[in-house]
């Protein structure tokens, strides 16, 4: 008798909704009101250029209602356009439209959509390039931005791991915070790569929404996986190890958003990615190495470990950068860095405790000048370097 | 489509360009991209020569509008030889009496194939009837603003100074116009309530002609009125037009005969662009700015400006059957909708 009761307080609020609902949609609101202006939303989602087709343009419609495209203006230009499936598109369906627009290389061209309601919506081409299209050979190529961005300054930052062993202590700790630093700098940088994407993302999807989850999902994650860990193992010893792991693990997402930017970017002919800026990236993310390394510093690790430690963080990039360069897309892409910052942000949480139990330990104080300064040193590193990458 | 390539490659090489083509385009693209990327650059290089022997069919020709005759286009064409002599009658005094009807209301015009615009109109369409009549001639106009805005109509032309339309009629309300036409020319009447520039842009605006008392010579004679519509509202076109449709005459050229006079009143109520311009191709024309002056010498040109509600009378002659194009000489404007042709046959 108890448990019926149970049931029918569990369902009756569910059947009062139902009832609600039904009654609202045969009946109204009572609430009368129509929109001022018609309620349209088209995404661009992606604009390929070829030479000899012109543009290619993904649209999404992503409002309430039906959406259908009257006109299509090039550069202040109507201009020929063939729809498919349709110049309508229903809620959530997406469509592609063919443009024979003789584009010029290296010039900005903007393409406008103008709705049967005279809504206008804008999809920019910043400069104009051939748009790569997928090939063996471009696949390798972005493998090898993807490794000069991930595997290359990740294996050599590890090269340093028997110099930082002859530290102290105390060194240590500074380079622990160092480490601290670079990874401070790095959550900055995904949040705001992660809320950038979210942007440009369809607002129906809630891109900056996405971004925050993710963090918090991911951090919470990553500390219940620390806690069940914890109480399984009770001896000490793998602890600088699995921190390891998990920086690594923290760079690799960071680095497969870096991925995802750079060959999208390289996609949509943003980035004349020069020798200059590949260069960039190496000397950027050589610290995140040295990050890896920090927490090892007791332990004896086999050169296995290194390799492992340095495919985990620096592979990544290279699947970022096939996955930015040939299926792009903002809404996963926001997800993604938000993922991202939540677990370098929860491997902040782990090194800084690693340092003030230890200090404590020790009789040391955890926040002493020489850490500050590794700290200090760890954020000027990245942002120095972050120079010659940002544009 | 691939074997059309294949063909053209071909004839290409045939013409023994391609090696020429080569060098100058492997160091063009050399020096701003990377060296690694010059592989690529003879396939970017073919696909270049490919697109000047035959371009995409559709690169060729930029915009063909669609042939529906839509509502739109009915109206333009409307616009271009309407001409509304009003109810007449004789006064007691002799005098021509013409009465003229012009509600105000908000209408949903269409201005270009399936893009809607959510006008003010004068007798529901953009631009509003061309009124026309003699010099001397009363002119009585009933105006009945039933929108949802206050209204007026401010006539061109020499008149007393309380029907100047500066008065605004309520919505609902009902207004008279009256007096003496004069003097003869090429004139406009647009609504005078403020903001100005809302009320013009949104469409209350038309021709209104008054023949001189000796007629001009007899032609075939066409009414255009160049405007433009700003569909977001950011004080910008986005469509340009002549009588309200773009390329209505792109999509039907208009129908003139070689050797006989051709007499376009021509206007310009574009809204938040200074000027807008008149190019006639293959061919040259007399220009009567207002057309008020009888002892005016015309201007002998191709093309000519107005500035925002200046007006004028072109006399065109077709010297042989071709086609004739004719379009803004601001190219932004020509490829937003305001070109056309004239067929002389």
């Amino acid at each position: 008798m108890q448990k019926y009761k149970m049931i029918f307080w569990g369902i009756l609020p569910i059947v009062l909704l139902a009832a609600i609902i039904m009654l609202i949609v045969k009946n109204g609101t009572g609430v009368q009101s129509n929109p001022a202006a018609p309620i349209e939303v088209l995404n661009i989602e992606k604009i390929t250029l070829d030479y000899e087709k012109g543009f290619e343009v993904k649209v999404l419609n992503s409002g309430p209602e039906e959406v259908t495209i009257a006109q299509v203006v090039v550069d202040d230009s109507f201009w020929n356009a063939e729809f498919l499936p349709s110049d309508t598109l229903k809620r959530f369906e997406t469509g592609t439209i063919k443009i024979p627009y003789p584009w010029v290389y290296g010039d900005p061209h903007e393409i406008k959509l103008i709705t049967t309601n005279g809504l206008i919506f804008t999809g920019e081409v910043a400069a104009a390039t051939d748009t790569p299209k997928a090939s063996p050979e471009l696949f390798w190529q972005y493998a090898l931005i993807g490794s000069y961005v991930g595997i290359v300054p990740v294996g050599l930052g590890l090269l340093w791991y028997p110099f930082l062993r002859r530290f102290s202590t105390r060194g240590m700790h500074a380079i622990l915070a160092l480490t601290v630093g670079l990874l401070f700098f790095l959550v900055i940088d995904t949040f705001e790569e992660g809320l950038e994407m979210a942007g440009e993302a369809p607002g129906v999807f809630q891109g900056t929404g996405l971004v925050w989850f993710g963090a918090l999902l991911s951090f919470l994650f990553l500390v219940a996986i620390d806690q069940s860990n914890g109480r399984k193992l009770v001896v000490n010893s793998a602890q600088g190890k699995s921190l390891s792991y998990k920086i690594a693990t923290g760079i690799g997402l960071h680095n497969f958003g870096e991925g995802l930017a750079i060959g999208a970017a390289f996609a949509v002919g943003e980035a004349a990615l020069g020798t200059f800026l590949i260069i960039g990236f190496t000397l950027h993310n050589i610290t995140e190495g040295v990050g890896i390394a920090a927490p090892l510093l007791k332990e004896r690790p086999t050169w296995k470990t290194f390799v492992l430690l340095a495919t985990i963080a620096g592979a990544p990039a290279i699947l970022g950068t096939w996955v930015g360069g040939f299926i792009f897309n903002d809404t996963l892409a926001a997800l993604f860095f938000g993922i991202g910052a939540g677990a370098i942000l929860q491997v902040i949480y782990a090194i800084s405790k690693l340092i003030f139990k230890q200090s404590a330990d020790k009789g040391l104080s955890p926040v002493s000048w020489l850490n500050f300064g590794g700290l200090t040193m760890g954020i000027l590193l990245m942002y120095v370097t972050a120079l010659m990458v940002k544009f | 489509m691939s074997q059309k390539k294949e063909v053209s490659r071909r004839s290409f090489l045939k013409a023994g360009a391609a090696g020429a083509f080569a060098i100058i385009g492997s160091t063009f693209l050399n020096s701003f991209t990377s060296a690694q990327k010059s592989v690529q650059t003879m396939d970017k290089h073919q696909l270049h020569a490919d697109m000047k022997n035959q371009l995409h069919e559709g690169m060729k020709h930029g915009f063909i509008p669609s042939s529906e005759k839509t509502k739109g286009f009915q109206m333009a064409w409307n616009a271009l030889t309407n001409f509304d002599y009003g109810k007449v009658s004789t006064l007691p005094d002799g005098r021509t009496m013409r009465e003229y009807e012009i509600t105000a209301r908000e209408t949903n015009v269409e201005i270009s194939k399936g893009i809607t615009f959510p006008g003010w109109t004068f007798n529901d369409t953009i631009p509003g009837p061309t009124i026309r009549c003699t010099e001397g001639d009363v002119i009585r106009v009933k105006f009945r603003n039933i929108s949802g805005h206050p209204h007026s109509i401010h006539f061109h032309g020499i008149h007393p100074t309380n029907m100047d339309g500066l008065e605004a009629v309520l919505p609902g309300g009902e207004f008279v116009y009256e007096f003496e036409a004069k003097p003869a020319g090429m004139h406009v009447y647009h609504c005078h309530v403020a903001p100005l520039a809302r009320h013009i842009h949104k469409g209350l605006y038309g021709n209104f002609i008054i023949d001189p008392i000796k007629p001009r010579a007899k032609a075939t004679e066409f009414s255009m009125v160049m405007n433009g519509f700003d569909l977001d509202l950011d004080g910008e076109n986005e469509v340009y037009t002549v009588n309200g449709y773009a390329f209505a005459y792109l999509q039907e050229p208009i129908k003139v005969k070689a050797g006989d006079l051709v007499r376009i009143y021509l206007s310009n109520m574009t809204e938040f662009d200074p000027i807008n311009s008149f190019h006639l191709h293959a061919n040259f024309f007399n220009y009567y700015a207002t057309g008020a002056d009888p002892e005016a010498r015309p201007y002998f040109t191709d093309t000519i400006m107005q500035c925002q509600g200046e007006r004028g009378i072109l006399e065109i002659i077709f010297p042989a059957p071709g086609k004739y194009m004719f379009h803004a000489h601001q190219s932004e404007f020509a490829e937003l909708g305001w070109m056309g042709f004239f067929v002389a046959e």
